[in-house]
């Protein structure tokens, strides 16, 4: 008889056909099993390798600041076209840190999964998280994983958090839009949105709406380097270009006027809203920046997007106003002027 | 988009403004009423009013499907909801529309009813399809434009033996509120809501056609130019509303002859028919009980008809004291006339039914042009 004890056999996940169940949240073999043959086998790296609860970073060096953000992604459908719930939440992250004017360095991801998911969906999902965080250049360093009963959750919903540094001196903030200003955007607007409202209505046209997702930190760190004064750079995410200015005009304390027929706007984006009974300017975006910047600045900081892929359509929509009612003013095409507002109620849920 | 941008044309819409400009009468004042909540999002979404003389008025009227509901058929649904098991099946806006208890649909979606938005009755139809254990109604709300895919809908449950699918059904009808507009004594006698003529409904007309309006144009002496609903639409039918009063002619126009016969749609007409009857009486906010407003579903569909279905009785509910969504329906007051407007009622909080969709009067002026009202 010999003294050694025979490792059990483990079978591999069945990526194929195999669903989440409620061991793989649950403490045990079966979780280890998933972490390491699906999470640690894409998102691997140096910090995740360190298998402990949390991973040890160098810390920034003198002076840098660090910027944090963090955001949960509840997208339906998960996946879309030009995208899927897995790069969006690493872009979504990215573009928070990005936009503060930092450096974007690590990400920590946590699971929230649904007894009876596909394994086969979750394994594109992270094989797209790591794609997207290799392209960004930021790699996931912690995470988390927890599966919930079916019907307590819907499929999977995943939360990023980010962290950057922000080099001595730079700010950049909602709260410094001034009154002489012009305001920028990077490309079309409402892409997103629309993308993911046609697929859940089965609308299809000629050209195919794809999602805008993209990391946008190399874009950002072109236009850094110009030395502009940028004032205030933001992602229209939910709320779109609407929601968005109107919170800068209220952080900053000023008015805008935008002109209609300068915004950016694809015409078969704009046709699936007029169908869809959806206004563009109150549509997601995933890829796409407002700049808020000295005018002076601003054909030189243009010519910077222009120049970069995630910056081709970019366009100068506006200036900033003195005004103590923070309107949002927009000559309409047509010629007359009306407000932007807030949106009111939700004109699309569940829609990052 | 082809079809859709040449109605938006900026260059055509400033050749248009000075056309309206140069045949205005200068002693002359003209007040129209656009009766849809149609014309009423283009003619703020579009800054429209810009681009008139001073002299030219634009009145808002009912013709708004969520305005018009009053507070007692949405307590309807909500009690369906909330308290019937039933799935409610309903368009978008009605979500929104505040009803009694501080609660709206969405709100007692949140309370744990079972409300869902669909984009067509067809969508309904197939959630009661999919759930043949439970109660599946359908909150049919809206002018003639919406009544006919009701009534399909309804021949097509019969037609597949579907036994939990009914309708609550609050369609009302345009020329009976326009009547009743033009008989209220603000207009009839003491003419402190002057209307000199009306743009006529875009896409109800497209289904009634046009020769409902003669009467008005007879009867009462107003003008009614037939519009759709893009802005220059708009700007045309103003133009031809004042011509037509300049030259003292009340005619019935058609602006938009691209969608609208003097006829109509007789194969929506007929499926209406077929399938709903005249109520008597229905009660509208702002316009309290107007005599055969509205519809009900005929006998021979009563299997149906939520209302019998599960026995429900209307009950009239007054609207907030101080809200003025009814004198606003009527054109007796602007928004920015009520107390409410802009404090305590917003298009997060509407307290009037006026606030909730963008169709409607005050959510049409807070969203988009209450910034004229502070400068």
């Amino acid at each position: 008889m010999s003294g050694e004890v025979k490792r059990g056999y483990v079978r591999p996940l069945d990526l194929k056909n195999g669903r989440v169940d409620l061991t793989h949240g649950s403490g045990g073999r079966a979780m280890v099993q998933l972490i390491s043959e699906l999470f640690a086998k894409h998102l691997g790296n140096e910090y995740l390798g360190q298998g402990n609860d949390g991973a040890v970073l160098p810390a920034p060096t003198f002076g840098q600041r660090l910027v944090m953000a963090t955001d949960s992604h509840v997208v339906s459908p998960l996946f879309f076209a030009g995208g899927d719930i897995g790069c969006l939440s690493v872009h979504g992250t990215v573009n928070d840190v990005a936009v503060m004017g930092a450096t974007p360095l690590y990400l920590a991801a946590g699971f929230i999964l649904e007894e009876g998911f596909p394994l086969a969906d979750l394994a594109r999902i992270v094989e797209s998280m790591a794609k997207a965080a290799k392209d960004a250049g930021v790699p996931i360093v912690t995470g988390d994983t927890k599966v919930v009963e079916r019907g307590k959750g819907d499929g999977i919903f995943i939360t990023t958090t980010g962290v950057g540094v922000l080099p001595e001196g730079r700010d950049i903030g909602g709260a410094r839009a001034r009154a002489g200003d012009a305001i920028l955007v990077s490309g079309s607007m409402g892409d997103h949105g629309v993308a993911i409202m046609s697929q859940r209505e089965n609308l299809t046209f000629e050209a195919p709406i794809e999602s805008d997702t993209a990391a946008l930190h190399g874009l950002i760190a072109e236009m850094l380097a110009t030395g502009a004064d940028i004032r205030v750079l933001r992602d229209p995410t939910r709320g779109g270009l609407a929601a968005t200015l109107n919170e800068i005009a209220g952080q900053s304390g000023v008015g805008m006027v935008l002109k209609e027929k300068d915004i950016p706007i694809k015409p078969v984006v704009n046709a699936a809203c007029e169908f869809l009974g959806l206004d563009p300017l109150y549509v997601a975006n995933e890829g796409k920046l407002i700049c808020i910047c000295a005018a002076e600045d601003a054909e030189r900081l243009l010519a910077v997007m222009r120049a970069h892929p995630l910056g081709r359509d970019a366009a100068r929509i506006g200036e900033v106003i003195a005004d103590d009612h923070h309107f949002i003013q927009l000559v309409t095409a047509f010629g007359g002027k009306r407000i932007v507002d807030w949106l009111a109620g939700d004109q699309l849920p569940r829609i990052c | 988009m082809k079809y859709i941008d040449e109605f938006r044309d900026g260059e055509v819409a400033q050749t248009l403004a000075k056309k309206i400009a140069a045949i205005v009468e200068p002693d002359r004042r003209y007040s129209f009423m656009e009766f849809c909540g149609g014309h009423t999002h283009a003619i703020s979404r579009y800054g429209l009013s810009d681009l008139l003389p001073d002299s030219v008025r634009m009145v808002h009227g009912p013709g708004c499907p969520v305005c018009v509901l009053p507070i007692g058929r949405v307590d309807m649904a909500i009690d369906l909801a909330l308290n019937r098991g039933v799935i409610l099946c309903t368009y978008g806006d009605t979500l929104r529309i505040p009803a009694s208890n501080h609660l709206s649909l969405m709100k007692a979606k949140a309370r744990g009813g079972d409300v869902r938005m669909v984009y067509s009755t067809a969508d309904s139809l197939q959630i009661a399809r999919d759930n043949p254990q439970r109660e599946v109604v359908f909150f049919a709300i809206g002018f003639e434009t919406t009544t006919p895919p009701t009534a399909v809908a309804i021949q097509q449950a019969q037609a597949e033996g579907l036994k939990n699918f009914s309708v609550l059904c609050c369609h009302v009808l345009t020329p009976a509120a326009i009547s009743n507009i033009l008989e209220s004594p603000e207009v009839r006698q003491w003419g402190t809501v002057p209307l000199d003529g009306f743009i006529g409904p875009a896409h109800v007309s497209t289904v009634i056609g046009s020769r409902p309006y003669e009467f008005f144009a007879e009867e009462y002496r107003k003008p009614v130019v037939i519009a759709g609903f893009e802005p220059l639409d708009v700007m045309q039918a103003i133009y031809m509303l004042v011509k037509q009063v300049n030259e003292g002619r009340a005619e019935v126009e058609n602006e938009f002859a691209r969608a609208v016969s003097r006829e109509g749609n007789r194969k929506a007409q007929d499926r209406v028919a077929e399938v709903f009857e005249l109520r008597r009486e229905f009660e509208w906010r702002g316009l309290s009980v107007v005599p055969y407003s509205a519809l009900r579903i005929r006998e021979k569909y009563a299997e149906f008809d939520t209302e019998k279905r599960f026995g429900l009785d209307y009950q009239s509910v007054p609207d907030n004291k101080a809200c003025e969504c009814g004198a606003i329906l009527r054109g007796v007051k602007r928004p920015q006339d009520c107390k409410l407007f802009g404090t305590v009622c917003t298009p997060e909080n509407p307290v009037g039914s006026c606030m909730v969709s963008s169709e409607g009067a005050c959510a049409a002026h807070y969203s988009y042009g209450r910034y004229k009202d502070m400068h």
